[in-house]
């Protein structure tokens, strides 16, 4: 789809953001719809990672900050290759659409920026996305491009411990106590409102094909697995509605500016800065 | 071992967990010791230890903790009450005494005339 490219990278190999990088740099430019898709799957990756970062040193376990903060930092990587290769679509950096744009610009969904809450609440968010995710790149390994063919790749396997320490927990504290159950159950609750819209079809889908995973076409696997695991964990499926979303189209949720200003105020005092 | 029931549990003041609900029990996680192999045909070495609820969430943990910059391709977790050692007092009895006992070593003993394959 992008054409020849200077280095030549197949799914399965561990490609890192530098990689992507220096594709960047040897002239593989992507179009604007392209560069769109590539911003909403970093966006996802990089406001759940500032996300989850919070818990290192706060998480109930000092194992589960290490846990917790690998998850966010494989985030933090898949964000860095689709964001540097999305960038390349408008001349800009990483660190310029990570640092530089406001939140109208973000094209992140509505749950990646829902609060930590507890820790029953974080997992209950990771399991809906690591799911979500999941599926996702199972399905952009085939991509008709290469390059989000290639990020995918090497996110999967990242993704496939995500979801199975999201899993591992839920059922433990579906299992655990009357109050981690509680919990656990409160926290699904919570985030299931912002589901759907993982899950909407759009323009942008319909006009990039083969390059997109469509994302009605996840609902179903995402549905049988997470019954899976509700049932084994002792918990009930949400029966709530749909939360009005939009963060596609740069409409967010009012949690989300607060996370830019935290993540971005170092860039933006010290602009160019290096260490 | 001596540090098993030290936990992170220092700042679980600040977490939201107690914020929300009344501060609840909590018994520390358990011990377990963490062997990793770093590559086929060696055997598996003692790399440190960690806590965890149980022996799944052992070996995700030392998954975590221990191969974090590929040390490894293969994880043990024992439970660190399992692990019978000696006594540190004993250590006179138990260590000395094959000191000054050269005879058991290969290099006590001259090769006899004759021998070519030794």
């Amino acid at each position: 789809m992008s054409g020849e490219s200077a280095t030549r990278i197949t799914p399965g190999n561990a490609l890192r953001p530098e990689d992507v990088a220096e594709r960047v740099a040897g002239g593989v430019k992507v179009g604007e719809d392209v560069g769109e898709y590539a911003l909403r799957l970093g966006d996802d990756a990089l406001i759940l990672a500032q996300r989850l970062g919070w818990w290192i040193s706060r998480a109930p376990e000092l194992e589960e900050d290490v846990a917790l903060g690998n998850i966010a930092l494989d985030l933090l990587g898949h964000a860095r290759s689709f964001l540097t290769y999305a960038g390349s679509a408008w001349g800009k950096t990483e660190d310029d659409l990570a640092y530089w744009r406001g939140e109208p610009e973000f094209r992140s969904c509505f749950l990646v920026e829902q609060p930590n809450g507890d820790f029953g609440k974080t997992i209950a968010r990771q399991l809906v996305f690591s799911i979500f995710q999941h599926e996702l790149y199972s399905r952009l390994v085939d991509s008709a491009d290469e390059t989000i063919a290639a990020i995918s790749a090497k996110a999967l396997k990242e993704v496939d411990y995500h979801r199975d320490h999201a899993i591992q927990w839920t059922i433990r504290l579906g299992d655990g106590t009357e109050e981690s159950k509680r919990r656990i159950q409160a926290g699904l609750d919570s985030v299931w409102p912002y589901v759907a819209e993982l899950f909407q079809d759009d323009d942008l889908i319909e006009r990039l094909g083969g390059v997109a995973a469509r994302p009605s076409e996840m609902r179903e696997p995402f549905d049988a697995l997470m019954a899976q695991v509700l049932d084994e964990a002792g918990l009930e499926l949400p029966d709530v509605q749909p939360a009005m979303t939009g963060g596609r189209g740069g409409k967010h949720s009012e949690h989300l500016g607060y996370i830019l200003a935290e993540m971005q105020v170092i860039a933006r005092e010290h602009p160019g800065a290096t260490w | 071992m001596a540090t098993s029931d030290q936990t992170a549990m220092g700042t679980s003041d600040k977490t939201p967990a107690t914020e929300i609900g009344h501060t609840p029990e909590k018994a520390p996680w358990p011990l377990w010791e963490v062997f990793v192999r770093s590559s086929r045909g060696l055997s598996h070495v003692h790399a440190g230890s960690l806590h965890a609820p149980d022996a799944d969430m052992a070996v995700r943990n030392a998954r975590d903790l221990y191969t974090r910059r590929n040390e490894g391709v293969s994880l043990w977790v024992v439970p660190a009450s399992s692990i019978v050692a000696s006594d540190p007092d004993a250590k006179g009895e138990f260590f000395e005494s094959p000191k000054g006992k050269d005879y058991r070593h290969a290099t006590y003993y001259k090769k006899s005339e004759g021998v070519k394959h030794l």
